[in-house]
């Protein structure tokens, strides 16, 4: 699934970040690499954009952005 | 000697910065608020300087503060650099390092907010880290000012014996091997540029493609250099880019593992996470934002500031009635006495009286951004902001445009694409500066006493609405095209340091007065001479006949529409394109009042729908030449500068005349 289809408060692996050009060389300078472990940890009151739990820190992203990367739920 | 403060966006390192060199910087917990680089001489060390530069990420060729950032370190050659790196976010600080480290440039890694880590149960084993990374690390609490000394000796030593950091491989297959040879390939093209060959490479692998055609590769060589790269990229299974940040964090996280023991839970971020509970929170964000604003404004303009200035103002008003009547007993000439104290006295002493005012927004403005409230408004308003084509963090500049236009324009420098920084420098006049306070004081005082408070938000949010408004207009018509990403952290919340405020407070009082004094000092005698004298330097004793006034009378027509026509009016407004606040020490001079006795005469020459359309016309029209000029300098553009006075102004005779003639029918 992709991390915009992530539930909130769900831990996830990357396994891809796909899109190209600048926003993708954004994500992936700002840690978003393939089998790091993230979590979405709400959402903006106005229902975009989302905020992140990312190597130990919180990321804002938008959610057209987090639907380009592609992740795997973590075993409940 | 030179060093250079190379770190993350809310790493503390303008806070080291002023550690180092004692300089009043301001400080900000907002991603780039240090949007130009700042010099200052280091404390303790004879000759050296630190250079403070913008917060990065990364040294892609994307971003201007990037790019400026790395020019800077290639093109000048600091004799060190000082990374800074956020001890309780470690891997994502560590990715800049690895790029600095390639650069060969003589450097110390400065491990901060090692207080926190410490005491949250977390623990660095920084000699290890050193050895692994090939650059001395020294662990720091530049807050508290722990450690900087030891930091500082450690960088000169560094730099004076070009100490270049050990070559650390930063891993082993495809992707090494790859660099390793590019690097051989691109050697004497590297070094005709004056790059190191590994950082060239890097940078070449990852796919930098200005630096590519720097480099001018020949036929053959760009040949094998295509090979190499989808040679790797076949082997990696991923493409270049992805395989570069690959590389490093995988480095990364191995070296954290085997130096770092994080903490348990970070009582900091903890705090930060309960502050959020509210603070971005589903339904309360909103109403939340809105009422710290209502109260910011409601402290400053309704309760502080008022009572401030008032108290400052009488003190003045008292001043010039001394120097009046001790000049007027050793029978001074009438035109100096009336230089001085209808000139001088009036014009500067109105202007000053509103600085206590001045400072008290400043001192809010920067506690919210300095805790790192303002990077959760970006959050919050994105897709609000979205709606007119731009992103959340446009919203911090427009916020500073509430102080001062200038520093907005030059903060919209840390916006990604060309874009949404043009249209948000040309926004955030609309956002009614500090120095339109006066004017909006002398006219509230005089038509609306009792609501001064409402005005004041009227007219505060009416310059929102209406840049809005103009941002709609702009999409849709010369700023078409998608806004840019907002991928941006957020930073844990900080308490911010009250040294940092008051040097901050310090300053902006320090530029004010200094100010009152030159420019409006300046502007109140050319005032005072215009309407002390006629054409023909015959002292014109009421003004009627004077210069200004037949300056005032030919322009006056154009603001007959707006009730505006009287000429002293007009004339106030022109001087404000010096700067806002001569528009009210203008009117106090030729009025012959003083800041006191101003009211009254306000409401002799206005109906309250004049002075209605006053305080509109003020609020939209044209910035001060500051404003211009730094609009001009940041969009490299003397007709962007231009047209946006024109607009501004047009904007603003429209709106004043539909205020005009609301008001006039209601009264």
């Amino acid at each position: 699934m992709t991390l915009g289809e992530l539930p909130v408060g769900k831990e996830a692996m990357i396994l891809a970040v796909n899109g190209r050009g600048v926003i993708r060389d954004r994500l992936l300078d700002m840690g978003l690499t393939p089998r790091t472990r993230i979590m979405i940890r709400k959402v903006a009151p106005l229902g975009d954009p989302i905020e992140l739990s990312v190597r130990s820190y919180a990321l804002t992203l938008r959610k057209e952005d987090a639907n380009n990367i592609i992740v795997e739920a973590a075993e409940a | 000697m030179i060093l250079a403060l190379i770190g993350n966006q809310n790493c503390g390192k303008t806070t080291l910065f002023n550690q180092l060199t004692g300089s009043n910087q301001h400080v900000g917990n907002f991603p780039g608020v240090t949007v130009d680089r700042k010099e200052g001489i280091v404390r303790r060390h004879k000759g050296v300087t630190a250079v403070d530069l913008p917060g990065i990420y990364s040294l892609s060729p994307y971003s201007g503060e990037e790019l400026l950032t790395r020019d800077y370190l290639i093109g000048e050659r600091p004799d060190a650099i000082i990374n800074i790196v956020d001890a309780s976010n470690i891997e994502r600080n560590l990715y800049l390092t690895l790029q600095l480290l390639v650069l060969d440039i003589p450097m110390v890694v400065a491990l901060n907010m090692m207080d926190e880590v410490r005491s949250n149960g977390g623990m660095i084993l920084t000699q290890k880290m050193s050895e692994a990374l090939g650059v001395p690390v020294i662990p720091i609490s530049a807050g508290k000012n722990e450690g900087v000394d030891e930091l500082l000796d450690e960088t000169v030593r560094v730099a004076r014996t070009h100490q270049k950091p050990r070559i650390v491989d930063f891993c082993g297959g495809a992707v090494h091997r790859t660099i390793h040879s590019v690097a051989h390939l691109i050697e004497d093209h590297a070094e005709r540029l004056n790059l190191s060959p590994r950082f060239a490479s890097v940078k070449i692998v990852e796919g930098d493609n200005p630096l590519l055609t720097k480099l001018s590769l020949s036929e053959n060589e760009q040949e094998t250099l295509d090979h190499m790269v989808s040679e790797m990229e076949t082997e990696s299974g991923t493409d270049r880019k992805a395989a570069v940040a690959d590389m490093r964090y995988a480095f990364i996280e191995k070296l954290v593992g085997e130096t770092v023991t994080k903490p348990v839970e970070s009582l900091q971020h903890r705090r930060s996470v309960d502050i959020d509970k509210i603070l971005t929170h589903r339904f309360l964000a909103i109403p939340v934002f809105l009422l710290i604003m209502g109260l910011v404004f409601f402290l400053t303009f309704g309760l502080i500031g008022p009572f401030l200035s008032d108290l400052l103002g009488t003190a003045i008003e008292s001043l010039t009635e001394i120097t009046r009547q001790a000049m007027m007993g050793i029978q001074f000439n009438q035109v100096v006495i009336s230089l001085v104290c209808d000139g001088i006295f009036a014009g500067v002493g109105s202007v000053l009286s509103f600085l206590p005012t001045i400072v008290v927004l400043f001192l809010f403005l920067s506690i919210l951004e300095d805790s790192g409230y303002m990077a959760r408004v970006a959050f919050v308003m994105d897709r609000l902001l979205r709606k007119i084509g731009l992103s959340g963090r446009s919203f911090v500049p427009m916020l500073i445009g509430f102080g001062c236009t200038v520093p907005a324009v030059m903060a919209a420098r840390t916006l990604p694409g060309e874009r949404d920084r043009k249209m948000t420098i040309l926004l955030s006049p609309f956002f009614s500066c500090s120095a339109k306070l006066p004017i909006y004081g002398m006219i509230t005082m005089a038509f609306f006493p009792n609501d001064a408070a409402l005005v004041m938000i009227i007219l505060y949010v009416g310059g929102i609405l209406s840049a809005l408004l103009v941002g709609l207009l702009m999409k849709k018509t010369i700023f078409r095209g998608i806004s840019s990403p907002f991928i941006m952290e957020l930073p844990n919340y900080r308490l911010p340091s009250l040294k940092s405020v008051v040097l901050l407070l310090y300053e902006k009082a320090k530029d004010f007065v200094t100010k009152a004094f030159t420019l409006i000092f300046l502007a109140s005698i050319a005032v005072w001479f215009l309407t002390s004298f006629d054409w023909r330097m015959n002292v014109s004793p009421d003004g009627l006949g004077s210069m200004l006034s037949g300056i005032g009378q030919v322009i006056s027509p154009v603001f007959a529409p707006i009730g505006l026509g009287d000429w002293r009016v007009v004339t106030a407004l022109v001087t404000g394109f010096v700067s806002k606040e001569t528009v009210v020490s203008t009117l106090t001079v030729l009025t012959g009042s003083s800041s006191a006795s101003l009211p009254e005469a306000l409401a002799a020459m206005m109906t309250p729908a004049a002075a209605a359309s006053f305080l509109a016309f003020s609020l939209l029209y044209t910035p001060c030449v500051a404003a211009i000029a730094a609009v001009a300098r940041e969009t490299r553009s003397k007709m962007t500068a231009f047209g946006m006075v024109v607009f501004q102004t047009g904007f603003a005779w429209s709106a004043a005349w539909l205020v005009y003639r609301i008001m006039s029918l209601i009264s």
